[in-house]
C-alpha cells in the first residue's frame, strides 16, 4: 500500500486531461448520468442471472480529462483524454467473474455479462434466477459552479504562466519551476441485480507548482498542490501566485537546511499533510478485505483499545469539496461518515459491498475502483484524526530535543506488520520547546499500531492536507487526509547526515 | 484466436495511416494505436476469488503546428472518436507555446533489430489451466513452511497485444507481444503481527515462468523476517541481490534521462566524461539483447532501438535521449523514447543491463562482509529518493550480516546516503548476473559505508 502525494510526484489524479465538452449536458445537481439505457441495463442483468450468477453488477463510466503542463518556462503541452466503458461483475459464492469493454452496444454488454457469469460459475452448480426490482439509490452530488470544460484553454494556460512568474520572482536562487493544471469529470452509473440503480457526476480540479532552488549544497524542491472536488471556482478560492510564492519559499528554506539527523526522538507533526500518517499507519489496516485475509495488524480487535485515548479517526466520503468525496461509491452506495477509532477504541472497519455481503451487514460506502477496468475493493475516502484540546504552541513547548514535521510527503506501509516509512518534505529541529533550524528531507519510520499508542498530544487546530492518490493492489483512487498538530513520543528519523 | 481482438499489427498500422490522412498542410502528426486482450485470475483460500477477462484498446495523437504541440488520447479505436481526437490534438496545439525544438521524430537511417516478443502458445491458455496454476502457487506456498499462515493473494495473468505507430515524417512501426506472469504474497505469523513475502515472475510464454522462484522468494522473504527488530544505528555494508541491484540502478538510470538533463534536474547533469561511480560499475541500456524482456526493435517514436552506453567502468558515457530532448541538447536521439499509447514519449530505459563482476555468488559477497545488511526490501523509494538532489533515505528490511554470516532479521530502520555516494561506494560486483522479468539484467553488489538509522 502506498500513497503518492500530488505535491511530491507527477500528479496522478489526472494523468491526461479531457476532451472538449461535446454534448452540453445540463447539470442541475441531480444525477443526470445515464450512460446506459435502462432497458439495456435490465436486459444485461437478466442475462447474467439467467447464466447462473447470484449477483450481477454493471458499472459504466465516462471520464474526460484535460491538463496543461508548464515546465522550464514553457507550456510543454495541453493534453486531453476520453475514457468510456463498462465493467461487469458476476458473483457466485465468493467467486467473482469480471469482464470489461469499451464497446457500449447491447451485444457487447451481453457478451461481457455472459463471460463474467461463466467465469463466476466455473464448474459449480449455479442457480439461475431473475434480478430484483429496481430501487434508485442517490447520494448528495457535489454541485459545480463553473464547469472546467466550459472554461477557455487560454485561461488555464494563464494560470500556469502566472505561477511560473510568481515563483521565479521570489528569488534569483529559484532556477526551475513547473506547474500543472488538471481537471477531471467522471460520470458513473451503477446497476445491480439486488435492484440498486445509482450514479454520480464527479468533478475534480487540481493545480500544483514545484519550484527548485539552487544553492551551494545542490538543488532542493518546494511544492504546493491544491485540489478539490469542485470546478474552476477552485481559482476563485485560491490564488495560484500565492501558492507559487509559497512553493518557492519552501525550496529556499530547504536549500539552506542541514541534512536531517538520524536516530530516535520525539516528533511533532504539523496540521494538514500529516494525515498521510494515519492513512498509512492505520487506515489500510482497517480495510475489511485486508482484515479478512489476516493481512492487518488490527484483525479481530474491534472493541479493543488500539490507540492512545487522544485518538479518534474518521473516514468521511461526504466531506464537502474534499478530494476523496463522492455522492455514491463505485458500487452505488452513498458515501458515509464512518468512525473507525473513537478515543482509542477500535469501533469498526471499512467495508465494500462484497465483504459486507459476505458478513451480512451494510456496506460503509468504501467500495471504490480506479476505473471500469478494475474490480472495486475497500478503499479510504477522506481520512482524518479529529482535533483535541491543546494549542500547537503547548505541544511544541513540551519537547526539549526533537523534530517538527511541517510537511509529510509520500509513504508506504506493510499492512501485515504495520511498518511504515514516510518522506519528510519540510521539517525543523525543535530545541528547548521552540522550532529551530530547518533540516533537509529524510524518512520517518515506525510501526503503525505502536505509533497510535505513542501519541501523547493532539492539537485544537486542524487542516486537510494536499490531494493524494492512494495506491492499493495497483489501483489508484483520489483520497484526502487531515490532522491537527500532534506529538508522537518517539519515532525514528532516517536522515542523510553522517 | 487469430491475432488480438482480430486486430493484427498490420491492421493497426493501416488504421494509424488512415488517420494521418487527416493532417492539414503545415502539420506534423504522429498516431499511436494499440489493442490487446488480457486475463487475470486471483485465488484465495483454495478458491477462485476473481477471474477477469478484457479487451482493451487505445489511441494517442500528437500534432505539432508552427512549433506548438498538442496531444489527445482515448481508450477506444472507435472511428468516430478517433476522428474527434485529431481535432482535439489540433485544438490543444493552438494554446501551446512555440518551441523551435518541438516536433516528431525524423527517421535516422538506423535499421531496427528484429525482436520476436510473440509466443503463440500464450494464446492457447484456457480458464482451467490458468486457475490451476494460480491455485498451485498458493498451495505450494501454504505447504512450504510451517510459519506460513496465509496467502494474501495468488495470481496468474496473461496478455497479448499489438501496437502501431505512423507519422507524417514517414515513420512506420508495428509490433506485437505476449506476456505471462504469476505473483504470490505470503503471510508468516510473527507474534501479534505478520511478515509478508512477495514472489513474482514473468515471461513471454507460460512454460517460461519460474514457479520455484516465485514460491521460494515468497516463503523466504516472509519467514526469514520473523522476529525482526529495530537494529542499533551503525555504518554498514549493504549486500544487494540482483533484484535490489536492479532497483538501485533503475533509480540511477532515471537520473540520466535526457529530459532531466536538459532541465538540470539531475545530480549528473553536465558530468558526461567524469567518474561518477566505482570502476566496478558498467551500465548500458540494451534493448537489442534478445534475452531481455525489455527488448524492443523500435522506441516510442518508431526510431530503432540500439545499445546506449551509460556508465563504463565508473565513467559517465552519456544520457538517454528521445528526439525532442536530443534536438534541444544538440545531440542525436538514442532511440530511448518510452511511452504508452495514451501518453507522450519521454526518454527512459528499455532493457537496463549491468555488467557482471568477478566477486562470485551472493553467498560469496555475504561472507566477505564484517558488518552489513543482506537487504530484502527497500521501502518508500518514491518519497525517499530525490532524483534532483540525489538524496537517498529509504526504509530497509533484511538480515544483519555479522562476520560473514547471516544474523538477526531487522526492520523499522532506514538507510541514508545519496545516489552519488552509493554509486562511488560500490566495493564488489558479483559474477552472478541474471536477466530478470523486469527486463533488467544485473549481478549482486556490495555498497560499503552506508549509514543505518535504527535505535
Amino acid at each position: 500500500m502506498e500513497i503518492l502525494w500530488a505535491s511530491e510526484r507527477a500528479v496522478e489524479a489526472a494523468p491526461n486531461a479531457g476532451r472538449p465538452h461535446e454534448t452540453g449536458e445540463s447539470y442541475d445537481g441531480e444525477v443526470t448520468t445515464e450512460l446506459l439505457k435502462s432497458q439495456d441495463v435490465d436486459a444485461v442483468l437478466a442475462a447474467g442471472r439467467r447464466a447462473g450468477a447470484e449477483f450481477v453488477e454493471i458499472f459504466a463510466e465516462d471520464v474526460e480529462r484535460r491538463s496543461v503542463n508548464l515546465d522550464d518556462r514553457r507550456i510543454e503541452n495541453l493534453a486531453s483524454s476520453r475514457d468510456r466503458g463498462v465493467g461487469i461483475r458476476a458473483l457466485v459464492g465468493d467467486r467473482i467473474g469480471f469482464a470489461h469493454t469499451s464497446d457500449l452496444s447491447i451485444d457487447a454488454l451481453v457478451d461481457a455479462v455472459e463471460t463474467a457469469a461463466a467465469a463466476a460459475v466455473g464448474g459449480t452448480e449455479s442457480a439461475p434466477g431473475v434480478p430484483d426490482p429496481a430501487v434508485v439509490v442517490s447520494g448528495n452530488v457535489q454541485p459545480v459552479e463553473v464547469r472546467p470544460a466550459e472554461v477557455p484553454a487560454a485561461d488555464k494556460v494563464a494560470l500556469v504562466r502566472a505561477a511560473d512568474e510568481a515563483a521565479r520572482a521570489v528569488d534569483d536562487a529559484i532556477t526551475q519551476v513547473s506547474a500543472r493544471y488538471a481537471e477531471t469529470r467522471r460520470r458513473i452509473q451503477i446497476a445491480n441485480s439486488d435492484g440498486v440503480r445509482s450514479g454520480d457526476d464527479q468533478t475534480r480540479t487540481l493545480f500544483s507548482v514545484t519550484a527548485i532552488a539552487t544553492g551551494d549544497a545542490g538543488q532542493q524542491t518546494g511544492s504546493e498542490t491544491i485540489g478539490n472536488s469542485v470546478g474552476f471556482e477552485l481559482f476563485d478560492r485560491n490564488d495560484v501566485t500565492q501558492l507559487a510564492t509559497s512553493a518557492a519559499n519552501r525550496a529556499l528554506t530547504k536549500v539552506n537546511a542541514r541534512p536531517a539527523p538520524s536516530g530516535t526522538m520525539p516528533v511533532v507533526i504539523g496540521p494538514g499533510s500529516g494525515g498521510v500518517l494515519f492513512h498509512e499507519a492505520c487506515g489500510h489496516g482497517l480495510e475489511a478485505d485486508l482484515v479478512r485475509k489476516g493481512a492487518s495488524a488490527f484483525a479481530g480487535r474491534v472493541g479493543e483499545q488500539v490507540a492512545s485515548e487522544l485518538v479518534t479517526i474518521i473516514d468521511d466520503g461526504t466531506m464537502a469539496d474534499e478530494w476523496g468525496r463522492f455522492a455514491v461509491d463505485d458500487e452505488g452506495q452513498p458515501a458515509a461518515h464512518n468512525v473507525l477509532i473513537e478515543n482509542g477504541v477500535l469501533k469498526d472497519y471499512m467495508w465494500d459491498g462484497l465483504r459486507a455481503r459476505a458478513e451480512g451487514r451494510p456496506s460503509s460506502g468504501n467500495g471504490r475502483r480506479q476505473s471500469y477496468r478494475h474490480l472495486p475493493m475497500v478503499r479510504m475516502t477522506n481520512t482524518y484524526l479529529a482535533p483535541g484540546d491543546q494549542t500547537p504552541q503547548e505541544i511544541i513547548a513540551g519537547v526539549d530535543d526533537g523534530v517538527y514535521v511541517a510537511r509529510l510527503g509520500g509513504g508506504q506501509v506493510n499492512t501485515a506488520s504495520g511498518d511504515f516509512v514516510f518522506g519528510m518534505t519540510e521539517a525543523y529541529m525543535i530545541k528547548d520547546g521552540k522550532i529551530d533550524e530547518p533540516i533537509r528531507e529524510g524518512q520517518l519510520i515506525g510501526n503503525g499500531p505502536k505509533v497510535l499508542q505513542m501519541i501523547d498530544a493532539v492539537g485544537n487546530d486542524f487542516e486537510m492536507g494536499p490531494p493524494g492518490t492512494c495506491g492499493k493492489d495497483g489501483q489508484g483512487v483520489p483520497v484526502g487526509d487531515g490532522v491537527p498538530t500532534l506529538r508522537v513520543t518517539e519515532m525514528t528519523i532516517g536522515g542523510t547526515s553522517a | 484466436m487469430s491475432g488480438v481482438n482480430g486486430t493484427e499489427p498490420d491492421q493497426l498500422l493501416q488504421l494509424a495511416e488512415s488517420l494521418l490522412a487527416l493532417a492539414q498542410d503545415g502539420e506534423q502528426m504522429e498516431v499511436a494505436v494499440s489493442a490487446g486482450s488480457s486475463t487475470s485470475v486471483r485465488v484465495y483460500g483454495g478458491e477462485v476469488e476473481s477471474y477477469t477477462s478484457a479487451d482493451s484498446s487505445g489511441a494517442g495523437i500528437r500534432i505539432i503546428v508552427d512549433g506548438r504541440e498538442g496531444f489527445a488520447s482515448a481508450g477506444t479505436l472507435d472511428p468516430a472518436i478517433l476522428k474527434g481526437l485529431v481535432q482535439d490534438a489540433r485544438d490543444n496545439a493552438a494554446f501551446a507555446e512555440t518551441d523551435p525544438h518541438a516536433g516528431i521524430a525524423e527517421p535516422d537511417g538506423v535499421a531496427p533489430v528484429e525482436v520476436d516478443a510473440w509466443r503463440e502458445e500464450t494464446l492457447s491458455l484456457g480458464a482451467e489451466e490458468r486457475i490451476a496454476r494460480a491455485l498451485e502457487v498458493e498451495r505450494r506456498v501454504l505447504d512450504g513452511h510451517e510459519a506460513i499462515t496465509g496467502v494474501r493473494t495468488a495470481t496468474f495473468s496473461d496478455s497479448a497485444g499489438a501496437g502501431a505507430l505512423a507519422s507524417t515524417a514517414g515513420i512506420r512501426a508495428a509490433d506485437r507481444s505476449t506476456s505471462v506472469s504469476s505473483m504470490v504474497q505470503a503471510l508468516a505469523v510473527d507474534g501479534d503481527r505478520s511478515q509478508t513475502g512477495f514472489g513474482w515472475h514473468g515471461a513471454r510464454a507460460p512454460q517460461d515462468i519460474d514457479y520455484d522462484h516465485i514460491v521460494d522468494r515468497a516463503i523466504s522473504r516472509s519467514t526469514e523476517l520473523i522476529g525482526a527488530t529495530k537494529p542499533e544505528s551503525a555504518t554498514v555494508d549493504l549486500v544487494l541481490d540482483p533484484q535490489l541491484t536492479a532497483t538501485v540502478l533503475g533509480l540511477t538510470a532515471g537520473t540520466l534521462s535526457g529530459d532531466r538533463i536538459n532541465k538540470k534536474r539531475s545530480p549528473f547533469s553536465g558530468r558526461a566524461g567524469e567518474i561518477i561511480a566505482s570502476p566496478l560499475l558498467t551500465l548500458v541500456d540494451d534493448p537489442t539483447d534478445p534475452l531481455s524482456l525489455g527488448a524492443d526493435s523500435t522506441d516510442g517514436e518508431g526510431i530503432a532501438c540500439r545499445p546506449v552506453p551509460l556508465i563504463t567502468a565508473g565513467t559517465l558515457d552519456g544520457y538517454l535521449w528521445d528526439s525532442y530532448n536530443a534536438r534541444k541538447a544538440g545531440v542525436q536521439t538514442t532511440g530511448s523514447a518510452v511511452r504508452g499509447t495514451r501518453g507522450l514519449p519521454s526518454p527512459g530505459v528499455h532493457a537496463l543491463s549491468a555488467a557482471a563482476g568477478t566477486a562470485g555468488s551472493l553467498e560469496d559477497l555475504i561472507s566477505s562482509v564484517d558488518l552489513g545488511i543482506y537487504v530484502f526490501a527497500l521501502a518508500g523509494l518514491h518519497s525517499g529518493v530525490n532524483a534532483i538532489s540525489g538524496d537517498f533515505s529509504v526504509g530497509v528490511e533484511g538480515r544483519m550480516i555479522r562476520n560473514g554470516s547471516i544474523a538477526e532479521p531487522i526492520s523499522e530502520c532506514t538507510i541514508g546516503s545519496t545516489l552519488q555516494r552509493l554509486l562511488l561506494d560500490i566495493t564488489a560486483v558479483g559474477s552472478d548476473r541474471i536477466h530478470m522479468p523486469s527486463g533488467v539484467a544485473a549481478p549482486s553488489m556490495i555498497v560499503s559505508g552506508v549509514r543505518l538509522s535504527g535505535k
